[in-house]
């Protein structure tokens, strides 16, 4: 077997060598897959509000990240996003609102993680968004209008460096 | 259990368990992966316990927080050599309970931009060839300056990094079994645990030497680092080495998902922030001696510590005893593995006076770990930037009082 290390053009020849595993079932891929990316193309139907996000937080939110989601002794407020870093960039930290959407889908509330409906992954997105200052009282949201909503940051992360290699020189500015 | 139930390290161990087991009400239990009836934990005597004399074990920071029963630091002032014993490995996790998987359930599925999607079930990932090596995982929250009471420990403020010899089939031989699409730029590596983890990683890393392992310094990998599948990726940011890997979507775009995409950026005085940060720069610490030690007298010491640095190899380690006006060469342990810890030692004789031990390394790119003063010259910052920041390599040096005892003067 030949190994060509980290040039990608060359995974077209690739063919199977070993011929272990079973080909998944695309509604088992479907399942398991439930990522959203920064375009938002794999968001479910539904639609939230701020004030029905309200009603969320207060019910399976509020216990643990306080009143405003300015957090609790235990927790970290929500506000702003993000930790708290030497040089804090104020209000939102994250540079895609579908970011906070799939994190709350995924891992909120921490002590029943996935049990959110889509309505109410937006609506309390919305909420949390509305308490960083990021979207009107008004806004609804949902698999169109989340992915148009335009994080205070979005602009202030330097690049990734696509084109870095391994075994390259660290580019400056990544050091230490 | 079994019936040696005198064991101190055993009871704490357990304790600790039982502690985090009432914290979260009960352990997250993956649908249609409860362990088999025959599944229970190891006799002591039938898998060997350390002496109850010996108390080498992990620390919590302290402040109790929901994830800070799995935040454990390792010992490294008490470990010799340069492999971490698995049970002492740190860890670090943003999950709500240790997930107990059944490796006869678990599957690992990869998709996305792939010729043909596939899942494996464990029994055919160890069917692949495998490959074994020693590499280090280190958070890339390690070593913030003051962590811990006074700083003044070195498992506190530098023991999130651990050595260990994983094994397990290299991903690119997985990827290539799929067929890798042209377009494709990035893998995003998810968790088998209740919020399912992602994380996002270039493609070159990918097809070269990250590798999915199901065992750590010989035996599977503990449930604690990942059991029964990780991803180990050599030289970055432990945040990458996904545990419980359960499914792999190639794709040409990151996931920005929440622990990548900004709650671990590094902001900037100018305001930017570096959303992704990979490797890990050149570093060393004394663990002996070092903060909250006490040496007993004048007279002969091994000074010994560990390097480590994303670059591959560590190709020098120098120890200074006058607070980094001089160094001098410290003898590496052969052989030195690339992305691995590596121990070096130092003899040196106490007179008795005050002094400030520090040691530097360089790695194979000619990269020199700085001192505090360097690095915030850099970054064009002020050297308290680094009590909050991140990826923080600088040398750490450790004052010796007249009467034995030992303090960080970092500040
Ligand atoms: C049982 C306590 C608990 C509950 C209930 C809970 N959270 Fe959390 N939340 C946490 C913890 C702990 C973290 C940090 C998790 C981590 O580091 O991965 C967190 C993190 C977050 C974050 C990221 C903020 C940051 O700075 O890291 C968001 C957003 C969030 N929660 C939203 C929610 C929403 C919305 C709900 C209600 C649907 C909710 N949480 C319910 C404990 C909780």
């Amino acid at each position: 077997m030949t190994i060509v290390l980290g040039v990608c053009a060359t995974a077209l020849a690739q063919g199977p060598t070993y011929r272990f595993g079973t080909a998944p079932s695309q509604d088992e891929i479907k399942a398991r897959d439930t990522a959203i990316s920064p375009a938002g193309r794999e968001l479910p139907p539904g639609r939230g509000g701020v004030k029905e996000g309200a009603t969320v937080y207060a019910q399976k939110c509020l216990a643990c990240h306080g009143p405003d989601g300015t957090g609790t002794k235990l927790h970290r407020g929500l506000i702003p996003l993000g930790n708290s870093k030497p040089v804090k960039i104020p209000g939102s930290l994250v540079p895609y609102a579908t970011t906070v959407w799939d994190f709350i889908n995924r891992a909120m509330p921490s002590t029943k993680p996935g049990s959110l409906t889509p309505d109410e992954v937006y609506a309390v997105t919305a909420y949390v968004l509305f308490l960083n200052d990021v979207i009107e009282e008004s806004t609804v949201l949902d698999a169109k209008t989340l992915p148009e909503v335009k994080m205070p940051n979005r602009d202030n992360f330097l690049a990734v460096e696509i084109d870095w290699k391994p075994g390259q020189r660290r580019p400056l500015g990544n050091y230490p | 259990m079994g019936s040696h139930h005198s064991d101190r390290r055993q009871f704490l161990t357990e304790s600790a368990a039982l502690a985090s087991l009432a914290a979260v009400g009960a352990v997250q239990s993956v649908s249609a992966q409860t362990p088999q009836a025959d599944a229970r934990l190891k006799d002591p005597l039938a898998y060997g316990q350390p002496s109850r004399f010996d108390n080498t074990v992990r620390k919590s920071l302290g402040n109790a927080t929901p994830i800070n029963d799995t935040a454990l630091t390792t010992p490294l002032q008490d470990l010799d050599g340069i492999i971490t014993p698995s049970g002492l490995h740190f860890l670090m996790d943003h999950i709500n309970g240790i997930p107990e998987i059944d490796p006869k359930e678990h599957r690992l599925l990869v998709h996305g931009m792939v010729d043909r999607p596939l899942t494996f079930t464990m029994d055919e990932i160890k069917r692949f060839p495998s490959v074994s090596k020693v590499y280090f995982l280190e958070c890339n929250a390690n070593s913030r300056p003051l962590r811990g009471p006074n700083g003044d420990s070195v498992q506190l403020v530098h023991g999130r990094t651990s050595c260990s010899e994983w094994t397990g089939v290299l991903l690119s031989v997985l990827l290539k079994e799929c067929g890798v699409q042209r377009d494709a730029q990035w893998i995003i590596a998810e968790g088998n645990e209740a919020n399912k983890y992602t994380m996002s990683i270039p493609l070159v890393k990918s097809m070269d030497d990250i590798l999915v392992a199901y065992a750590q310094n010989g035996e599977p990998v503990r449930p604690q680092n990942g059991y029964p599948l990780r991803l180990v990726v050599p030289g970055w940011e432990a945040i990458r080495s996904v545990k419980w890997l359960s499914r792999i979507a190639v794709v040409d775009t990151p996931a920005m998902s929440w622990h990548e995409a900004g709650n671990n950026a590094d902001t900037r005085p100018d305001g930017k922030a570096l959303g992704f940060r990979f490797e890990l720069g050149p570093k060393s610490i004394i663990t002996r001696p070092s903060g909250g030690q006490r040496l007993p007298g004048r007279g002969f010491y091994e000074i010994t510590g560990l390097a480590w640095t994303g670059a591959g190899l560590v190709t020098k380690v120098e120890v200074s005893v006058d607070g980094g006006k001089t160094y001098k060469d410290a003898q590496l342990q052969e052989p030195v593995h690339r992305f691995a810890h590596t121990r070096f030692r130092f003899a040196w004789e106490w007179n008795g006076d005050e002094v400030v031990l520090q040691s530097r390394c360089t790695d194979e790119k000619g990269e020199v770990q700085p001192t505090i003063a360097e690095a915030a010259k850099i970054l064009g910052v002020t050297p308290d930037y680094f009590l909050q920041a991140d990826h923080f390599n600088g040398i750490q040096p450790w004052r010796i009082n007249r009467d034995g005892s030992i303090q960080n003067a970092l500040f």
